[in-house]
């Protein structure tokens, strides 16, 4: 139970994307097409398991006992690189129709601070190895669906005429602010 | 002479024309999180500037050392250090502003603007010229974040740096100090700002055509005659 709550708060009480605001730049960039938003919201989700795993197992059995946890924002970062990068070369190897549907969407991933984010948080919050994975898979589920619903809104906004200066991401801003009152309304869940 | 208007060309281009986060829009995520005051965002910013002065002034000091396959990395890592500086001074030296920036000083290492400040710049240019670039960015960064902050802080408690701006009457915005509130103001923001660039362009363009309407005119004339 204790561990649908985390996996419900993350992926949408607290949504990462509306309600944390991490992620904020593949959520502006890559929403434009359906398509592309469902696969970089899984290039993201399969890294944040992946960090989430990496990075408990480093913080609690490395830089804990060791007293570096002052070295936890240059650890957590080369980790997140590497991985990255270590994900795409598996990936390239194991499933080729895979790595043309995640292909350019995986460098991106680096610099999205929701991976950072999600590490840091598991890190603060001291949760176990379980309801690490469990937090990553719900912060995953809940980037993806608001990408989705973001790219299903600007693929409509398209055909919308909008004043010329608030073309692009402007309205792309006041759309997400729209939606953020919407999942405003999941707050009394838990 | 030329090398000092360039100089403060480098820092001027980012205040307003280039913009980070108008412009380039860069660096939105501790833009909409951290702004629920002015005071929030004031020291967000000054806490990049910081991270960002020193890693351009580094950057571009070793820049000829660094092989080019291994530059991102090499970047990330000296930024990741002035960060971790700026995390330890501000927990040590103001808990509460640390408290409520939260995360999000960590996380100012992955802000794009840094990134892309050392890769479009600081890595092609001398070290003094990287430090006004980065200074500038700093400082267009901090105007955005300051008066989205304070807008905020306006509507959404009634006070402003943490006066009293507006009378007891007034029914606070809740929404405003929400996350709904910061996608709002913000697109608003830029909404705006583009609006008027978009019309100051124009009229630019008008004007100029307008100089050059009788020569354009008469060469037309002169070519149909050929």
């Amino acid at each position: 139970m204790e561990l649908f709550i985390i996996f419900i708060s993350a992926a949408v009480v607290n949504n990462f994307v509306l309600a944390y605001f991490l992620g904020i730049c593949p959520f502006i960039g890559v929403s434009n097409k359906i398509s592309s938003a469902v696969s970089m919201g899984m290039a993201t989700t399969f890294v944040m398991v992946i960090t989430s795993i990496v990075s408990w197992l480093l913080y609690n059995f490395i830089l804990v006992p060791y007293d570096l946890t002052f070295l936890q924002i240059p650890s957590f970062i080369l980790v997140i690189a590497s991985l990255v990068q270590f994900v795409e070369m598996v990936i390239k190897k194991v499933s080729q129709p895979l790595y043309r549907a995640l292909g350019i969407f995986l460098p991106l991933i680096t610099t999205n601070c929701a991976i950072m984010g999600l590490a840091l948080f598991i890190s603060m919050r001291e949760y176990n190895f379980l309801e690490g994975i469990v937090f990553g898979v719900g912060a995953g589920a809940g980037f993806t669906l608001a990408l989705t619903i973001m790219a299903g809104i600007r693929e409509e906004l398209e055909l919308a005429d909008v004043p010329k200066g608030f073309r692009g991401a402007p309205i792309t801003l006041i759309v997400a602010g729209l939606l953020a009152l919407a999942f405003m309304g999941f707050a009394g869940m838990i | 002479m030329k090398k000092q208007v360039t100089l403060s060309q480098e820092f001027l281009k980012n205040l307003w024309d280039n913009n980070p986060i108008f412009k380039q829009v860069l660096g939105m995520c501790p833009t909409l999180a951290v702004t629920v005051s002015a005071i929030n965002g004031i020291a967000m910013a000054l806490a990049t500037t910081f991270v960002l002065v020193f890693s351009s002034l580094l950057i571009s000091l070793i820049r000829k050392l660094i092989p080019d396959q291994v530059r991102i990395a090499a970047f990330i890592v000296i930024i990741a250090t002035f960060v971790t500086i700026v995390d330890l001074v501000m927990k040590a030296k103001f808990p509460e502003l640390s408290k409520s920036l939260g995360a999000f000083i960590p996380l100012i290492v992955v802000n794009c603007i840094i990134l892309g400040r050392a890769e479009a710049f600081a890595s092609k240019n001398t070290p003094l010229r990287s430090v006004f670039d980065a200074l500038g960015s700093g400082m267009g960064f901090l105007i955005v974040l300051f008066v989205l902050g304070g807008i905020r802080e306006i509507f959404g408690s009634g006070t402003l740096l943490g006066f009293q701006m507006l009378p007891n009457a007034f029914e606070p915005w809740i929404v405003m100090i929400l996350p709904a509130g910061a996608f709002l103001t913000l697109g608003l923001m830029m909404g705006f700002s583009n609006t008027y660039l978009e019309r100051k362009k124009r009229l630019e363009r008008e004007a100029v055509l307008q100089k050059f309407k009788k020569p354009v005119e008469v060469q037309e004339i002169k070519e149909e005659g050929a």
